[in-house]
This record gives structure tokens, C-alpha cells and sequence, in this order.
């Protein structure tokens, strides 16, 4: 068979396949997708797409400041959505900043995911100390919110940085922070579904055959365990997002000379009494339209994927 | 009995050494803390006398054990940023906090449960499926989002309530309260309900599923077979027997509440401990972020061990196991 034929009969299997029947039949899941793929794909292709550079200071003009949006009254048609206090294009500047926002929340997931099957893995596999030892610390971290330990973990890091390197690391010290308040879920639901793969025959089998236990965990137990991760990702997605906009909109985030959706509400905030409403509601709505998409589709996926509900 | 209560306390000293030795390493090993507390001409002879003065020249574990002994007695150090002693700066900003999350709490129970009773008892009406779809929506929109519309709708736009600060306060004792004071409930209202919110749909849905569940149990058909109306049924059987484990969500929500008012604090610049914490947060100031942190984690493990504690007063089943 030459390649193409295999990658049309994978695509008409995937046709033919319950995920996609169960997508093609829930109108709120597609609405959900589209969303999101509108809102990626418009992050992306920002430098592109956006009428204005918001960064390029050449570019503005404090004539062009606090203009409302396009349709009202004293709207101008080159700003869509209005302009801030220095004149630049709220429409752009919502472009550029979910860009931010969508880099942290998937480079953050990446990782705890990495993170955390590792950790899962190990500990269901092996058990003993070293499962001991990850899952007291799962516990002293479950037991607090969420967002308390990521403030906590971006604090700590502020307090070893310079003052100076603050804003050039703060995209690093956010995905840290995320990253390290968000493995435990997957480590946990890894480790127990690794406990109960570990006696079967398969996995029996391959030791027998005197495959290394890493080979055994990676090759052989993953693929088995991979489901109930990928949901928590989507639904962890958009808990990313959120920390992300929740510490920004704190001060503790993205600085406002590159900002992500959070420290655009943040700033828009500030201008919230002068009567300049748009400033803060488009960022706001952006950030509340995608975490309310990715939920959807991580809802879905759950349903979709239990084979309790089939 | 005592044999678990005794192991249950020992539990929890157990994570309240480990979250101090948390706090304890970043106050010792994050930064110098001479450097940060003195000026940047201090002599040597003046950093020899601080260090001696704040312990640093004793072996680690004779500073965690000066730290703990410290933390017992409420003494955290000086805020680097303040230099002021961070426990008069958290004792001032204590009643704020406090006040709030009470507030939030009763105004999530007052909306909350009602709510769940009503969906419950009308599972397929059409204000039912509303406040489905509402509290749906409430759970994906952030708190400070929320915050925001609050301030834009009720403050900007109808000039009906104020948006920031706690108004004017009456010092009872140490303890600060905006209670006794028009303008201190006026600016009370709008951080209560954004706080409270997100508590709303977890109480209303916790509410709804717990009744559902009383109303399919056994008890309840014989009520309704003795013939009693379906008002003694619902809230005198049912009710009854639906509110003991909300209560107990909503005592362990409280911990959380008072962790999610640094939000709402930031959003209303009320002038609780949730600010003081972000202000520390963004200058890296850690003798008041490592005295947060163990307070919280106090509150935290004092509700769960309160809650341990409750369950196996209440449930002969827990005593048979310990």
C-alpha cells in the first residue's frame, strides 16, 4: 500500500469512527470547535491579520486615543473595536494578547502533562517510596486552591529574580508556575490507571519476554492510559488560560509592554470610570467566549470517551 | 475516640511543620534577607549586628526551630517593604478579610440554596433549566471578570454603589468592622456578591443533586403514602436531611473563599489580607508572604480537622473503623 492510500483510509476510518459521529451530532460541540480553531487560528496569525501593530510606536497617534468602537457614534472605521489611551487598535491588541494567552495555556499543559505521566507512571508502576514520597506532595498540593499555589510559586520565583529581569521572565516564571500547580491531576489519574494495567497479561507478557520496565511503561502501559489524560488536558487548557488571566489581571503576570488577555482587562480596568468601557469588555468577552469553548469541548470529550455512557 | 482524635491533631501538626519549613526555606534561603532589610551603605559592623539580631548566625535547624517558636507566637519578622512587624500589618488587615468572606458566605447560602431546592423540586421547568444554564455559564466566566461588570453596571453606569475600599469603619477593640456603618455595608455589597457568586452555583447544584437524591429514598414515599402535604414532605423530611453535607461543603468552601478574596480584594482594593499578600507577591517581599502562607494553611487544615472531627461525632459507621 503506498502512503497515500493509507492516510485516506485512516481519514475515512476516522469518518466512519464513533468520535466523529458522536462530534457530527452534537451541534454545541461544533459550535464549541469552530470557536476555538477561530480564536487559535486568529492568535496565530496575528502579525498578519491584525490591522495594526499595537507595539510599533511609530505607528500610533494620541489623536487616535480612546476612540469607541467602529458602530457608535463617534466611532472611526480603521478601529473596530475602539483604541486605548495611547491610541492603539483594541482589536490588535486582543490578536496579539490571546496569542500570549494561548502560548502559555498550551506550553504549560505540554509540560505538566509530560510532567505528570511521568510521575503517574513511576509511582503506579513501581509503588513503594518513590510513589510515597509524589503522592504526599499531591496531597499537601490538592489541598489547596489552585490558584493560591500558582501565586505562591510566581512569588517565590519573583523573590529569586532580579528586580530588572522581572518582565523579560515573566512569561517563563507563568508557565513554571502553571506547570508546577497542574502535574498532580495527571500524575494521580495516570498512576491509578497504571496500578490496574500493571496486572495485566499484556504487561505480563512483556516482561516475560525481557522488555525493560521503561520500555514496558512507555511502549506498552501509555497508549492504555492516554484517554482519561487527554481530557483532563482540554479541560486543563482552559484552567490555564484562566491562572494565566487570573495572575496577569493580579500584577503578577505578563507586564503591560507585552500583554496576554489578562493584563489587557487588567489595564483596561484602570480606565474603567473615565466611561472607556470597550477597553475592558472585548478582552474580557475574548477571554470568557474561549475558556467557555475549550470547557465545552473537554465536556464533550469526557462523554465521548467514557465507556461507562456508550 | 481519643486514640483518633489524637491521631488526627498529630496529622495535621505534621503538615503545619512541613508548610512552615516551606515558609521557613523561603524566608531563609530566597534572596539575603539582610540585604533586602537594610539600606545599601549599611556598614559591615551593622549587618553583623542584624544578622545576629535576626538569628541568621545559628546552624539551620536551630533557625528552623527559632522560626517555628517565632510562628507560634504569631511572630513572622519585619515586612521588607514595610518595615513594619508583619504581624501588626496582617492584624490590621485580618477583620477586613474576614468580614468579607462571611458576608460572601451568607449571601451565597441565602441565593444558593433556595435555588437548588426550586430546580430540585421542579426538575424539567423552565426557570429551572434558566438557572441551569445561568449557573453553567457563572462557573466559565473568572471572578474578576465578574468583579468587573459589577463595578461597570452598578457603579459606573447607575452610580448606585460604591467600587472601591471598605468606607468608613468602627474600631471595636483591635477589630475593624464596616457592619455599623451605611457606607461600610454599601461598599460591603458589591466585593460580597462577586465573592460569593461561583459559591452560588456550587451550593445550588450541590443543593439540587443532594434533594433529588432524598426525595427517590424510601422515607420520603412513606411520608407521602401517610398522606402528610407536600410542603411537610419537602421541608421539614427532605430539607432536613439534604442541608447536612451542604453545610459541611460550605465549611470547607470557607477556606478556599478566604484564598479567592485575594481577588476580589484586588478587584475592590479592599483593604483585607488578600492585598497585602499580592502586594508582597509583586515585590517579593517574603516575611509577609511566608506569614500568609501559614495562616492559610491554618485555616485550611483547622476547617478539615473541625470537619474529620464532625463526621465521626456524627457517623457511628467512622468509629467501628478507627
Amino acid at each position: 500500500m503506498s502512503l497515500e492510500s493509507v492516510s485516506q483510509s485512516r481519514a475515512a476510518a476516522f469518518l466512519q469512527s464513533d468520535i466523529y459521529y458522536r462530534f457530527r451530532s452534537s451541534k454545541i460541540t461544533i459550535a464549541a470547535f469552530l470557536i476555538t480553531l477561530i480564536i487559535v487560528m486568529a492568535a496565530i496569525l496575528a502579525p498578519w491579520i491584525a490591522p495594526h501593530n499595537p507595539f510599533d510606536v511609530s505607528t500610533l497617534s494620541l489623536w487616535d486615543s480612546e476612540l469607541p468602537p467602529a458602530w457608535t457614534e463617534d466611532g472611526d472605521p480603521r478601529f473596530l473595536l475602539g483604541t486605548d489611551n495611547q491610541g492603539r487598535d483594541v482589536l490588535s491588541a486582543i490578536l496579539y494578547g490571546s496569542r500570549i494567552s494561548l502560548a502559555v495555556g498550551f506550553v504549560s499543559v505540554a509540560l505538566a502533562m509530560v510532567i505528570g505521566i511521568v510521575v503517574g507512571l513511576v509511582s503506579g508502576y513501581f509503588g513503594g517510596a518513590v510513589d510515597a514520597f509524589f503522592m504526599r506532595i499531591a496531597d499537601v498540593m490538592l489541598s489547596f486552591p489552585t490558584i493560591l499555589v500558582a501565586l505562591l510559586v510566581s512569588g517565590i520565583a519573583r523573590g529569586v529574580l532580579p528586580r530588572e529581569m522581572h518582565d523579560s521572565a515573566a512569561l517563563v516564571v507563568l508557565v513554571f508556575a502553571i506547570t508546577i500547580t497542574t502535574w498532580v491531576q495527571y500524575a494521580r489519574t495516570v498512576r491509578s490507571s497504571t496500578m490496574v494495567e500493571r496486572s495485566r497479561e499484556y504487561v505480563y507478557a512483556a516482561q516475560l519476554v525481557g522488555r525493560r520496565p521503561f520500555a514496558i511503561l512507555f511502549q506498552h502501559i501509555l497508549p492504555n492510559v492516554m484517554g482519561p489524560v487527554l481530557v483532563i488536558a482540554t479541560i486543563n487548557l482552559a484552567m490555564a488560560i484562566l491562572i494565566e488571566a487570573t495572575l496577569s489581571f493580579l500584577g503578577v503576570g505578563m507586564p503591560p509592554t507585552n500583554p496576554s488577555l489578562g493584563t489587557l482587562i487588567r489595564v483596561g480596568n484602570e480606565y474603567l470610570f473615565s466611561g472607556v468601557w470597550w477597553v475592558v469588555i472585548f478582552p474580557s468577552l475574548t477571554l470568557v467566549v474561549l475558556v467557555l469553548a475549550v470547557n465545552l469541548l473537554g465536556d464533550w470529550l469526557r462523554d465521548a470517551l467514557n465507556p461507562k455512557l456508550r | 475516640m481519643i486514640a483518633f482524635v489524637l491521631r488526627r491533631l498529630g496529622q495535621s501538626v505534621l503538615v503545619m511543620l512541613a508548610v512552615a519549613l516551606i515558609a521557613f526555606s523561603m524566608f531563609r534561603f530566597i534572596g539575603d534577607p539582610v540585604n533586602s532589610m537594610l539600606p545599601e551603605n549599611a556598614t559591615t559592623e551593622d549587618r553583623q549586628a542584624l544578622r545576629e539580631q535576626l538569628g541568621l548566625d545559628l546552624s539551620v535547624p536551630g533557625q528552623f526551630a527559632r522560626f517555628v517558636t517565632g510562628a507560634v507566637q504569631g511572630e513572622f519578622g519585619i515586612s521588607y517593604r514595610n518595615k513594619r512587624p508583619v504581624d501588626e500589618m496582617i492584624a490590621e488587615r485580618l477583620p477586613a478579610t474576614l468580614e468579607l468572606v462571611l458576608a460572601a458566605a451568607v449571601f451565597a447560602l441565602l441565593l444558593g440554596v433556595p435555588m437548588g431546592i426550586y430546580t430540585a423540586l421542579h426538575p424539567k421547568g423552565v426557570i429551572s433549566n434558566l438557572l441551569n444554564v445561568i449557573s453553567l455559564i457563572g462557573i466559565s466566566v473568572p471572578t474578576f471578570v465578574t468583579g468587573i461588570l459589577l463595578i461597570l453596571v452598578f457603579s459606573v453606569w447607575l452610580n448606585w454603589l460604591p467600587s472601591f475600599g471598605r468606607g468608613d469603619t468602627v474600631q471595636l477593640g483591635w477589630w475593624s468592622t464596616g457592619f455599623l456603618t451605611v457606607s461600610g455595608l454599601k461598599s460591603l455589597i458589591l466585593p460580597a456578591v462577586m465573592l460569593g457568586l461561583f459559591q452560588v452555583t456550587l451550593i445550588m447544584r450541590l443543593v439540587r443533586a443532594e434533594m433529588m437524591e432524598v426525595l427517590r429514598s424510601d422515607f420520603v414515599r412513606f411520608a407521602r403514602a401517610r398522606g402528610l402535604t407536600n410542603r411537610a414532605v419537602n421541608f421539614s423530611h427532605a430539607l432536613g436531611n439534604t442541608l447536612m453535607p451542604v453545610v459541611t461543603i460550605v465549611g470547607l468552601q470557607l477556606g478556599s473563599m478566604i484564598a479567592f478574596a485575594i481577588i476580589t480584594e484586588t478587584v475592590f482594593q479592599w483593604p483585607g489580607m488578600g492585598l497585602l499578600f499580592i502586594q508582597a507577591v509583586s515585590f517579593g517581599d517574603i516575611p509577609v508572604m511566608s506569614a500568609y502562607l501559614v495562616l492559610v494553611a491554618l485555616v485550611f487544615v483547622a476547617i478539615n480537622m473541625i470537619v474529620d472531627l464532625l463526621y465521626f461525632a456524627i457517623d457511628p459507621r467512622l468509629s467501628v473503623r478507627a
